[in-house]
């Protein structure tokens, strides 16, 4: 398990990558980029899948399953609504 | 008793960092791939592609004790995502993000929660405060969503709903959601005694949270939600990344953190194209007055004229540029495909056709650009306030249509008024303009607009799907 420091580290450096990404990001494009960073949002379920899997209680069981559902809906639910709002945008563009 | 053979028996703990990494390359390629609309499809593919590396390595990796539990969940939320996914109307799309966000971020909280069960022997001071984080900051996101949603759908009232004391109620449960934070990482070792293993503390502070998530937003009016919105958005993505630290996950901590900016920085662009701050949107209550009858009596006594769309179809007939400026009461009458279909029929006979699109049009940010590419306006047809501004004085017709305080000359005159300063459209440096509207009644700002009197408005009255139907089927009649 990586260490505070690290971790940090991390955090930093994507703070200052989101950054630069994203303000590149016209406004006709805001609302699926909402929705797109939304979906991204989702990875906790990568944190529901170890805690669902590992849970030795039954209330370690449920608090898993109540995570899975929750993040699994935010992952497959925002991608394919961004997917279905950027297909209408593919209209336009003689740039 | 092995279910099956794990990942983690066969390869070194770096093989599993190194699949993360790849996944969060994917996440960045996305984000990356959005800054146009012709690359936006395929970077939202790449995105999901990480997610599906990231989720894939994990179920294969870590020993799963009970895999019903698991292949249920996932199962019982790809099918409700999916549903909600597709069946959704594009009008509804803000309060869908906002459900949807909310989800992200409650799963945050109740993962930290689901982790400090299985820390025994005492809790390292960093993780408890990551904790303590994801636990607050993703309960507010999880009930503060829920309300925006509500609101946005009419199950809760949408105007402002303030209450004596409701400062110091909000201050009262961040207080307790703290100091029961504060327990919680203070206890070295659990103590038994003080602290059961199901860590109540925690739940002490997420259900402060989550009842100040909710009183956070019911203050807050309708047409404010796409700052809500946009810093809910963040909020759980910074959950995320809390929750990272809690289980020592980088691949949170990054994609997290990128999701953090995102949501940020739509936030100040919000703020900013309605010249007010943060804390104003948050805290300061708008939508809960009307202006006065005398003030808009005098404004608007014998300055109205009235149209009609037989004579708009005239000045349309000899117009060569005309901007559509659409507002939410465009997204209320489902009036984007008759908009649309008028423009295609401008352009068809060779009229300059553009829309002009405030920031913060509608109840999201962008939410005009999706409704009308779902029209099939071309994007490029679509234009972003500095862009279209300079282009009005050469302009014939500006036809705005559920569009109020955006297209609101006080804010460039009048210093004492609400919205002052805040970037306008100048649609009455046009030859024409004509204001499609079902009457004269204030935008959510509640002041009068002067544009509606000025010698080159005309007022359409009418619903907008209905009025702009007739306009179309005027046009075609005569072209």
């Amino acid at each position: 398990m990586p260490g505070l420091v690290e971790n940090l580290t991390f955090f930093v450096l994507a703070a200052f990558l989101g950054y630069s990404v994203i303000t590149k990001i016209p406004a006709n494009l805001h609302t699926p980029l909402m929705s797109g960073a939304n979906a991204i949002t989702g990875i906790t379920l990568v944190g529901a899948v170890v805690v669902a899997g590992s849970g030795d209680t039954t209330l370690a069981t449920v608090l898993g399953f109540i995570a899975v559902v929750m993040a699994t809906v935010n992952v497959v639910g925002g991608y394919l609504v961004t997917h279905r709002m950027l297909k209408d945008f593919s209209k336009g563009g003689r740039d | 008793m092995e279910p099956y053979v794990l990942l983690a028996d066969q390869l070194p703990e770096s093989a599993l960092s190194l699949v993360y990494l790849v996944a969060a390359i994917l996440f960045i390629q996305g984000l990356r791939d959005m800054t146009h609309p012709r690359t936006a499809v395929r970077g939202n593919l790449l995105s999901a592609g990480g997610m599906l590396l990231a989720v894939g390595i994990t179920v294969l990796w870590f020993e799963i004790l009970s895999p019903v539990v698991l292949i249920g969940g996932l199962v019982v939320g790809s099918l409700v995502g999916a549903f909600l996914a597709v069946k959704v109307q594009m009008t509804q799309m803000p309060q869908l993000v906002g459900v949807f966000n909310g989800f992200g971020g409650g799963a945050s909280t109740v993962v930290a929660g689901a982790e400090l069960l299985e820390i025994s022997g005492g809790l390292p001071v960093d993780v408890g405060v990551a904790a303590v984080f994801s636990g607050i900051v993703g309960s507010v996101t999880f009930f503060g969503s829920m309300v925006a949603a509500g609101k946005l759908h009419g199950t809760i009232d949408s105007s402002a709903i303030r209450y004596k004391g409701e400062h110091a109620v909000k201050v009262l449960l961040l207080v307790v959601a703290l100091i029961a934070g504060i327990y919680m990482v203070a206890q070295p070792g659990m103590v038994p005694a003080l602290e059961a293993d199901w860590v109540p503390s925690y739940w002490v502070l997420v259900l402060a949270a989550s009842v100040l998530g909710i009183a956070l937003v019911i203050p807050i009016g309708g047409a404010d939600m796409p700052v809500v919105i946009a810093l809910l958005n963040s909020y759980s993505g910074l959950a995320a990344a809390g929750t990272g630290f809690v289980i020592g996950n980088t691949a949170l901590i990054i994609a997290g953190t990128l999701v953090g900016a995102a949501g940020a920085i739509l936030t100040v662009i919000m703020c900013e194209s309605m010249n007010r701050s943060l804390s104003n949107v948050l805290f300061g209550g708008w939508g809960e007055e009307a202006a006065s009858s005398e003030e808009m009596d005098e404004i608007y006594e014998g300055n109205i004229k009235e149209t009609s769309p037989v004579e708009v179809e005239m000045l349309l007939d000899t117009a060569d540029r005309v901007v559509i400026v659409p507002g939410y009461g465009m997204a209320v009458a489902q009036a984007q495909h008759a908009v649309a279909e008028l423009s295609e029929l401008l352009a068809e006979n060779d009229v300059e056709v553009e829309f002009g699109i405030h920031p913060v049009a509608g109840r999201m940010p962008g939410h005009m650009n999706v409704l009308l590419a779902e029209a099939d306006v071309p994007y490029d047809r679509m234009k972003e306030l500095e862009e279209i501004n300079p282009t009005f004085k050469q302009t014939d017709v500006v036809i705005v249509t559920g569009a109020n305080d955006v297209v609101n000359p006080l804010a460039n005159t009048d210093d004492s008024s609400p919205i002052a300063g805040m970037p306008v459209l100048n649609v009455s440096d046009a030859r024409t303009v004509i204001v499609n509207k079902r009457s004269l009644s204030p935008g959510f700002s509640g002041i009068p607009n002067p544009l509606f009197a000025e010698d080159n408005t005309s007022m359409l009255f009418g619903d907008g799907k209905e009025t702009m139907q007739e306009l179309v089927n005027e046009y075609k009649e005569n072209h």
